[in-house]
């Protein structure tokens, strides 16, 4: 089978899942698909979801690589507060805008050391020991901005939130070239295998000789990397850094998203295209139920109902039955759905 | 029983001799929920600016939104002997047992913003906002400036079934009422965040055929408005005359988009609620009077037309 024959198979589940989604707003909400040019960049709802999902893609992207180690890192969110506040008191103290960027990724890139530290090197479980950043972070978010919402006004970095590049909003480039490199790095390396040996079995990649320890930090800093470039662009949204609402919650959605994306939380295989794929799938759903005009109060029922559905549908014991089923009607090759 | 009664009345005459004819004696504990928004950063400011003003020793705890903290706080200022106790209640059960030790101690409690679910005899009064009298203020604002004129208006709600998104809900529809020129076209909830507060406006822009369907916007805080007027502008929209802006709350950032022309009117949410708290003790501890068991502060309704950058330069040091 072809390189994108295999590729596209691995995706498909959450492409039409995207499409239903997609499908089902467009009924609700016909000028769903309407795009246009405005002040140089293209406006429309589609594009809303590609923008408004940039934190969460950015989140999915480390936590992918994070959960393909077995591990899991829940202090993203507040790596996300840490890392906005951090941007805002820079910049609003006189930091130039490049300092202020690189301050605020070395934040990132230390919380990611300390929870792979954790992890690696004292061998606390994982949930445990991001959730102890999880916790003190949105503290550490508070203190670095008293409380209050830090605002600036500092137009380079509002760029990085609200301006536009190549016709399309800043974080979208910003999410989707992470993404790629991140793809590239663990496919066109061994990187992406090792990770997933030291998922399936840490003790056994480290008696073959790979070196566990730093392949586990380097995921957690990727994480925090990652949570960092997503903080960033949720302060520059919004101009100011909320320490108290900033990334509030997204580790479970990027979660969610790794798990829509079809990567088990056990570790192993993974995939960052399917990860993005699913953190559009949570946007789309999240833009649809604002754009439907349903009242407030059905928000998350709708959001449940939907996701529980997209689980049940990629449950290896539904594919199993479904498979028996077509195996049975198309009884001539049935070497074909064995492939998976 | 009559006995022990009679010696607590004469412990509190004793204590109102000493401390009852200044104010700048009395000792008050207060203790705060913790620092879990702006707001809340400010009211903490205004309190210890009042207590100074008054000359009043005002001892701070921070529970760090956790009830049990509150209690203990409350135990050690009944320990201290302080001559009043004020509370920003974290929840609003499981009271009746410390405010019941601060009554058989003699110490009066009044409660800051929030209320309680305990025996109303357990506390002096309770200073708080009425909240559907401020989104009463905003609907009679936003009917006072439309003048009969058809009007859209989208609606931010706060946090789906908190208390504040549920009565300024209704507080703004109750003022609407019998206004058929206005209709609330779109109504989502923000969570009272910037970030919420931009996303679903966006949506609301791009669902009412690019905003220009919409002539006005009602947040249930400042923070959704601010983000909603960065949707509206980057939409290519002037936020404050194609669509009109108006929330509760007045945080300073509001008052810096009013200057700016962005935003119309904001409702006061005064961060001010010990000014009132003293001065009802003051009357109290002066010649024993109980004020009402529900004090409700000023829902002030700010407009462009009150030098909203003079109220910002004032606002902006409270901590907000």
């Amino acid at each position: 089978m072809s390189m994108i024959g295999l590729y596209g198979k691995r995706l498909l589940p959450q492409f039409i899942a995207l499409a239903i989604i997609l499908g089902l707003v467009s009924i609700a909400f016909p000028g769903f698909f309407n795009l246009q040019i405005q002040n140089g960049r293209l406006y429309g709802s589609l594009i809303d979801i590609l923008n408004r999902g940039a934190p969460v893609a950015l989140l999915a992207i480390g936590m992918t690589v994070v959960i393909a180690t077995k591990g899991i890192d829940l202090s993203v969110g507040a790596v996300m507060a840490i890392c906005g506040a951090v941007a805002a008191s820079a910049i609003t103290s006189g930091y130039s805008l490049p300092a202020t960027l690189l301050i605020t990724v070395g934040v990132g890139v230390l919380c990611g050391l300390w929870n792979g530290i954790l992890v690696a090197v004292l061998d606390i479980q994982p949930i445990i020991a991001t959730l102890v950043l999880m916790v003190a972070g949105r503290g550490i978010a508070q203190m670095v901005t008293n409380g209050a919402i830090l605002t600036f006004n500092d137009e380079g970095l509002i760029f990085i939130g609200s301006g536009s590049l190549f016709g399309l909003p800043m974080p979208v480039v910003i999410w989707i070239t992470a993404g790629i490199l991140v793809a590239l790095l663990v496919r066109r390396t061994a990187l992406g295998m090792l990770i997933e040996a030291v998922g399936v079995n840490r003790r056994a990649s480290t008696l073959a000789g790979v070196s566990t320890p730093v392949l586990l930090i380097a995921a957690y800093v990727l994480s925090g990397l990652c949570a960092s470039v997503a903080g960033i662009i949720a302060a520059a949204d919004i101009r100011g850094a909320d320490a108290n609402n900033a990334g509030l919650w997204l580790e479970l959605d990027a979660i969610l998203a790794v798990v829509i994306g079809g990567t088990s939380l056990l570790g192993g295989r993974f995939s960052v295209a399917a990860s993005l794929l699913g953190a559009m799938i949570i946007q789309s759903i999240n833009t649809g139920i604002l754009l439907s005009g349903f009242p407030p109060e059905f928000n998350l029922i709708i959001k449940a109902a939907i996701i529980v559905f997209i689980l049940v549908l990629q449950s290896p014991k539904l594919q199993g039955t479904l498979a028996f089923f077509s195996r049975s009607n198309a009884a001539p090759k049935p070497a074909e759905s064995k492939a998976k | 029983m009559k006995f022990i009664k009679a010696l607590s009345c004469a412990t509190v005459l004793a204590g109102c001799v000493f401390s009852g004819a200044s104010a700048a004696d009395m000792t008050v504990g207060f203790s705060q929920i913790g620092s879990e928004s702006g707001w809340r950063a400010a009211e903490t400011t205004v309190t210890k600016q009042e207590a100074e003003k008054r000359g009043i020793d005002l001892k701070f705890a921070d529970a760090q939104q956790k009830q049990e903290n509150q209690i203990k706080a409350l135990r050690s200022f009944i320990a201290q002997g302080v001559d009043a106790i004020f509370v920003a209640p974290v929840v609003a059960t499981g009271w009746d047992e410390v405010l019941g030790e601060a009554k058989d101690a003699n110490i009066p409690v009044i409660l800051l913003d929030r209320t309680v679910d305990a025996d109303k005899s357990l506390y002096m009064t309770a200073v708080t906002s009425d909240l559907v009298h401020e989104g009463n203020v905003a609907g009679k604002w936003l009917v006072d400036t439309t003048a009969g004129k058809p009007c859209n208006v989208v609606e931010l709600q706060g946090t789906t079934g908190s208390s504040p998104a549920i009565d300024r809900k209704k507080g703004f529809e109750e003022a609407l009422k019998g206004h058929d020129n206005l209709k609330i076209v779109r109504s989502q909830t923000g969570d009272f965040t910037r970030t919420k507060g931009k996303e679903v406006m966006e949506s609301f822009l791009k669902a009412e055929n690019g905003g220009k369907n919409i002539c006005a916007l009602y947040a249930h805080n400042d923070d959704m408005a601010v983000g909603a007027i960065q949707a509206i502008k980057e939409a290519g929209l002037k936020p404050g005359t194609d669509i009109l802006v108006v929330s509760i709350d007045a945080v300073p950032d509001i008052f810096q988009a009013m200057a700016a022309g962005e935003a119309n009117a904001t409702v006061e949410l005064t961060p001010n609620m010990a000014g009132p708290a003293f001065d009802a003790l003051a009357a109290f501890k002066k010649d024993g009077k109980e004020p009402p068991k529900w004090i409700q502060t000023e829902s002030k309704l700010y407009t462009q037309a009150d030098e909203p950058q003079k109220v910002y330069e004032a606002k902006k040091g409270l901590g907000y």
